[in-house]
């Protein structure tokens, strides 16, 4: 029954990994841009989160209709500066600046903030509180929360990029930059809105794994970003739903291995992940897309 | 005489290969009249420039930016920890070591090679995680924890200073000293076809895979060197510091600061590093946060970087691996000369 729970759990946590994933996942689609701030961006967030709380008192559940809106406005900022003037030059040029805005951002966390970790106390006992399924298996309310805002996320990412006007530039312009050019569309502003979108979910993910455990400055990369990644490349790159599926697997490897031991639970979901990247390296979801 | 002439340089190389080797040589004399506290300032140096010179080669010359070189960094250290357990002396484990993550290079290589671009990136940094987590396995490598060097020779302090800061300078030249070779050899040519035109290169039979395996390998020996040189300087081994992932912000924030593609832009990056190390050490986290925002400004405004912005006005090559072509009327008049190809981009 221990193994039955660590599954369920596993494709819980899965969710919050998903949200980890769909803004890298989504700028990478547009623009090409694999932004290894990623992770750091969703832990300021939480810590925007942090701060949004100590000031207005608005109940951590909320919090985020102040904090998106933050992030997605940076979001749109940082790609029409940084970014755009980075993939002007070239690919390699994205990935030192976005580097470059990960160890800046992350050491500029522990200058700053300090190293001691933070949360999101989620001062609600439905939130806090689980129920029993059966004397072994537990269901945080919480991860259920997060399991369904993540379903919600790409849901909703799904019908907008399919369906909304902005969607399909985004489309139009992720397939062929130049025609859509031709076509109009001023492909920098819609590079700005995918950029706001993604740090958009990226606040949210990190207000998510606040309100799931604790956070420092370092939790940007060693968790997060890289578990988006994993979460990506298992689930197929430029699927959405793909990152679900991927998430769901990290998560039910890494519970599987905490099973066996605690120290075991990083090391499995790597180890899954690297064994996806050698057997079927488009993915579990993918239609046979490399990059 | 109405030939055309190629060169590898505007001016003499003799002249550069006499002033590296007095240079060498007095840097192999500091030790004779430096106190300790610079000594190991330098081999922090040697050790990032080696770092640097390693990352320039996979960023500046393959195209691989990879952000998980901390991975040989650290096997390296653990490397000279293993054999210092079983009491081989720690200077010649250092080559061993170099050896031994070339080897692990291999297998990582195979693992990582099918990404390209921004997810090479992240996937060679899950893989140094992974291996920092197998690691941590090993009890008698002092799992989580690390491990200091149980069988220090027994020499006084300044001798094995010394002994170290010598190792450190064998190792940066030696790097150094391949760097510039293999980039004049055919790799260099290799290189420089598959940066101006993969498809190109490709159908004119050059292998693609197997040059950048060997320019990945290559960077895993000297990132083991320099990791094995880390562990002989600090007598201890612990998995968070050998396996972090600042060890690849400062070797490109380096590459990137001084000149990414040239074998001259690491070391005034490396330079530009110590000092802002300097400046900054009491300010904690603040000389990885002014590096990283000095290499931000750097790619975006000046990319080809300190080195870069001299040789525009100077053209100076110290190490010329590139060519120029010299025109009949340039001969005569040693002047007007028109650059063929010139290994500065990137």
């Amino acid at each position: 029954m221990a193994w039955v729970n660590a599954i369920i759990q596993g494709i819980l946590i899965g969710g919050l990994y998903a949200l980890f994933a769909c803004g890298l996942s989504l700028m990478f689609g547009v623009m090409k841009v694999v932004n290894l701030a990623h992770g750091d961006l969703a832990v300021v967030g939480g810590y925007v989160a942090v701060g949004v709380i100590a000031v207005t008192h608005v109940p951590v559940l909320a919090s985020f209709l102040i904090v998106v809106p933050l992030m997605a406005i940076l979001g749109y900022v940082l790609q029409r500066t940084v970014i755009q003037t980075a993939l002007n030059r070239s690919i390699l040029t994205t990935l030192l600046v976005t580097f470059g805005l990960s160890v800046v951002i992350e050491n500029g966390l522990l200058q700053f903030i300090n190293a001691g970790s933070h949360s999101l106390g989620v001062g609600n006992s439905i939130i806090t509180g689980s129920f029993k399924v059966n004397s072994q298996i537990q269901l945080a309310y919480l991860l259920l929360l997060i399991f369904g805002v993540a379903v919600v996320v790409l849901l909703g990412l799904q019908y907008f990029l399919s369906r909304s006007k902005y969607g399909r530039m985004i489309r139009a312009v992720a397939d062929d930059q130049e025609a859509a050019q031709l076509s109009g569309i001023n492909y920098r502003h819609v590079f700005g809105i995918a950029a706001a979108i993604a740090f958009g979910t990226a606040a949210l993910a990190g207000i998510a794994y606040g309100m799931y455990t604790q956070f420092s400055p370092t939790t940007g990369t060693d968790t997060i970003l890289l578990f988006a990644f994993a979460a990506v490349v298992i689930g197929g790159l430029g699927s959405l739903w793909g990152t679900l599926v991927g998430g769901i697997v990290l998560g039910v490897a890494q519970q599987i291995g905490a099973q066996i031991s605690a120290s075991d639970q990083l090391l499995a979901g790597y180890i899954v992940f690297l064994a996806v990247l050698v057997v079927r390296p488009q993915g579990l979801v993918a239609r046979g897309a490399r990059t | 005489m109405n030939d055309f002439k190629v060169t590898r340089s505007r001016r003499n190389v003799a002249w550069t290969g006499a002033g590296a080797l007095v240079v060498v040589v007095v840097f192999a004399l500091f030790p004779y009249i430096f106190v300790s506290g610079t000594l190991n300032l330098m081999v922090q140096g040697f050790i990032v420039l080696t770092l640097a010179t390693m990352w320039n080669l996979l960023a500046g010359y393959a195209g691989l930016v990879s952000v998980g070189q901390q991975a040989f960094v650290g096997l390296g250290a653990y490397a000279v920890l293993f054999l210092n357990i079983h009491r081989l002396s720690m200077f010649t484990s250092v080559p061993i070591a170099a050896v031994f993550c070339g080897i692990a290079a291999v297998p990582l290589w195979w693992l990582v090679s099918r990404l390209r671009s921004g997810y090479f990136a992240i996937a060679t940094w899950v893989l140094a995680t992974t291996v920092m987590l197998v690691i941590e396995k090993i009890p008698s490598l002092g799992s989580g924890t690390g491990l200091s060097l149980p069988n220090t020779p027994n020499l006084s302090s300044a001798v094995l200073e010394a002994d170290t800061y010598w190792i450190g300078l064998a190792v940066t030249v030696l790097a150094l000293a391949s760097a510039y070779l293999l980039l004049r050899g055919r790799l260099g040519l290799v290189l420089t076809a598959i940066r101006d035109d993969e498809v190109a290169a490709r159908s004119s039979g050059v292998r693609t895979g197997s040059a950048r395996m060997l320019v990945f390998v290559i960077a895993g020996i000297g990132c083991g060197a320099a990791g094995a040189l880390y562990a002989i300087s600090q007598l201890i081994v612990q998995p968070t510091a050998a396996f972090s992932v600042q060890w690849t912000a400062e070797m490109a924030f380096a590459v990137v600061i001084g000149g990414i593609g040239t074998i001259e832009g690491p070391i005034l990056g490396t330079a530009v590093y110590l000092i802002l190390q300097q400046t900054l050490a009491s300010y904690n986290a603040w000389y990885l946060i002014v590096l990283g925002l000095v290499a931000i400004v750097v790619v975006l405004v000046a990319r080809r970087g300190l080195w870069g912005l001299a040789d525009d006005y100077l053209h100076v090559r110290l190490f010329p691996v590139g060519y120029w072509l010299w025109t009949p009327e340039a001969l005569a008049s040693r002047r007007g000369v028109t650059r063929l190809l010139s290994r500065t981009g990137g």
